[in-house]
């Protein structure tokens, strides 16, 4: 969902580099407290493996493709914070390197793929998980609930924004009908990527994934219990 | 209950990433992605403008020089990569033996 440059007017694309900038502050204070020595490289891993899988677009209906935003699966394996930063640098190389989103609507992706997708993936992750028996089973189904929150949030931002300041007059009914159309199953396409690789990760190595890590302080209380 | 090491789950993971950006995105679909696909729909299409970094080395995921379109998006993909996870060991300040990995993958 690469917002390219010429949608968006100026003074719009200021205000969400502004938030971008801003959210970005806060999580590069935020992902210290997150990361340590050992999950610091896997963050690096997860932003690389986010920038492969948005190479690649699966079709969905009538001709039209989409590809994963991969801030719901960013957040629930290193944590909102350290996620934000790994789709900032995804966003960042593809802007600059790839021609991949607007220069000038690098602020607009960044707030729309990277902060939406994280904030709102995890906030929707953590209250399934609330929901959910606490199992590590439960992790992925979790993520994937997360997942296709993201993208509907994300298409519905940027009508949102579109409806402010976008360059062409669209009715905003039009324009919510047609981007939330397309992006529910863009959306279970994320859901359903996001839980093949947080559930293979969690069959690995449950202890690297930050979402993950209340369950696991769970069962470790309850087998002390029983062996007491 | 380690039985999976860190530098197994790294390198697997990084493995997997490469295959996926270096070979399987040629098989990618190519139709327009939901947001293009309604500016298109909609009319709001034609006021896109051109990247300024459009006449890069990468731009389009193509790598500028090589013709063979399967090997043009792949060595694009398997860069991206490199670059991606370079800059963001950089960012997370991954010391030791990540920053030999990060200073390999160069410019």
């Amino acid at each position: 969902m690469h917002v390219p440059d010429g949608f968006l007017d100026a003074p719009t694309s200021l205000v969400t580099a502004t938030v971008a900038a801003a959210g970005i502050g806060v999580a590069l204070k935020g992902a210290r407290r997150e990361l340590d020595d050992r999950t610091a490289p896997l963050a690096g891993l997860v932003a690389t493996f986010v920038f492969a899988t948005q190479m690649l677009n699966f079709p969905v209906a009538g001709g039209t493709s989409g590809h994963l935003m991969g801030g719901a699966l960013a957040a629930v394996l290193v944590g909102p914070y350290a996620g934000l930063l790994c789709l900032t640098v995804v966003l960042v190389v593809q802007s600059l390197l790839f021609a991949d989103g607007g220069i000038t609507a690098l602020g607009t992706n960044v707030v729309l793929m990277g902060l939406l997708t994280v904030v709102g993936g995890y906030a929707v992750f953590r209250a399934a998980q609330l929901a959910l028996p606490k199992r590590l089973s439960m992790v992925a189904p979790a993520a994937a609930l997360g997942a296709i929150a993201s993208v509907v949030l994300s298409a519905a931002a940027f009508v949102l924004l579109y409806a402010v300041g976008g360059v062409v007059p669209i009715p905003f009914d039009t324009l919510l009908t047609a981007m939330l159309g397309v992006h529910v199953f863009i959306g279970v396409g994320e859901a359903v990527i996001t839980f093949l690789v947080v559930s293979s990760v969690v069959a690995v190595r449950p202890d690297l994934v930050h979402g993950a890590r209340r369950v696991l302080a769970v069962r470790e209380l309850e087998t002390r219990l029983v062996s007491s | 209950m380690r039985t999976v090491s860190d530098r197994t789950v790294l390198v697997v993971g990084l493995l997997v990433a490469l295959t996926l950006a270096g070979v399987v995105s040629f098989y990618a679909s190519g139709s327009p992605d939901g947001l293009n696909r309604v500016a298109a729909d909609l009319g709001f299409a034609e006021t896109q403008q051109a990247s300024a970094t459009q006449g890069g080395p990468l731009a389009g995921y193509e790598t500028a020089g090589i013709d063979n379109s399967r090997w043009s998006s792949g060595v694009a993909g398997v860069l991206g990569c490199l670059l991606v996870l370079g800059c963001s060991w950089l960012l997370f300040g991954a010391r030791g033996r990540d920053a030999v990995l990060a200073r390999t993958e160069g410019e």
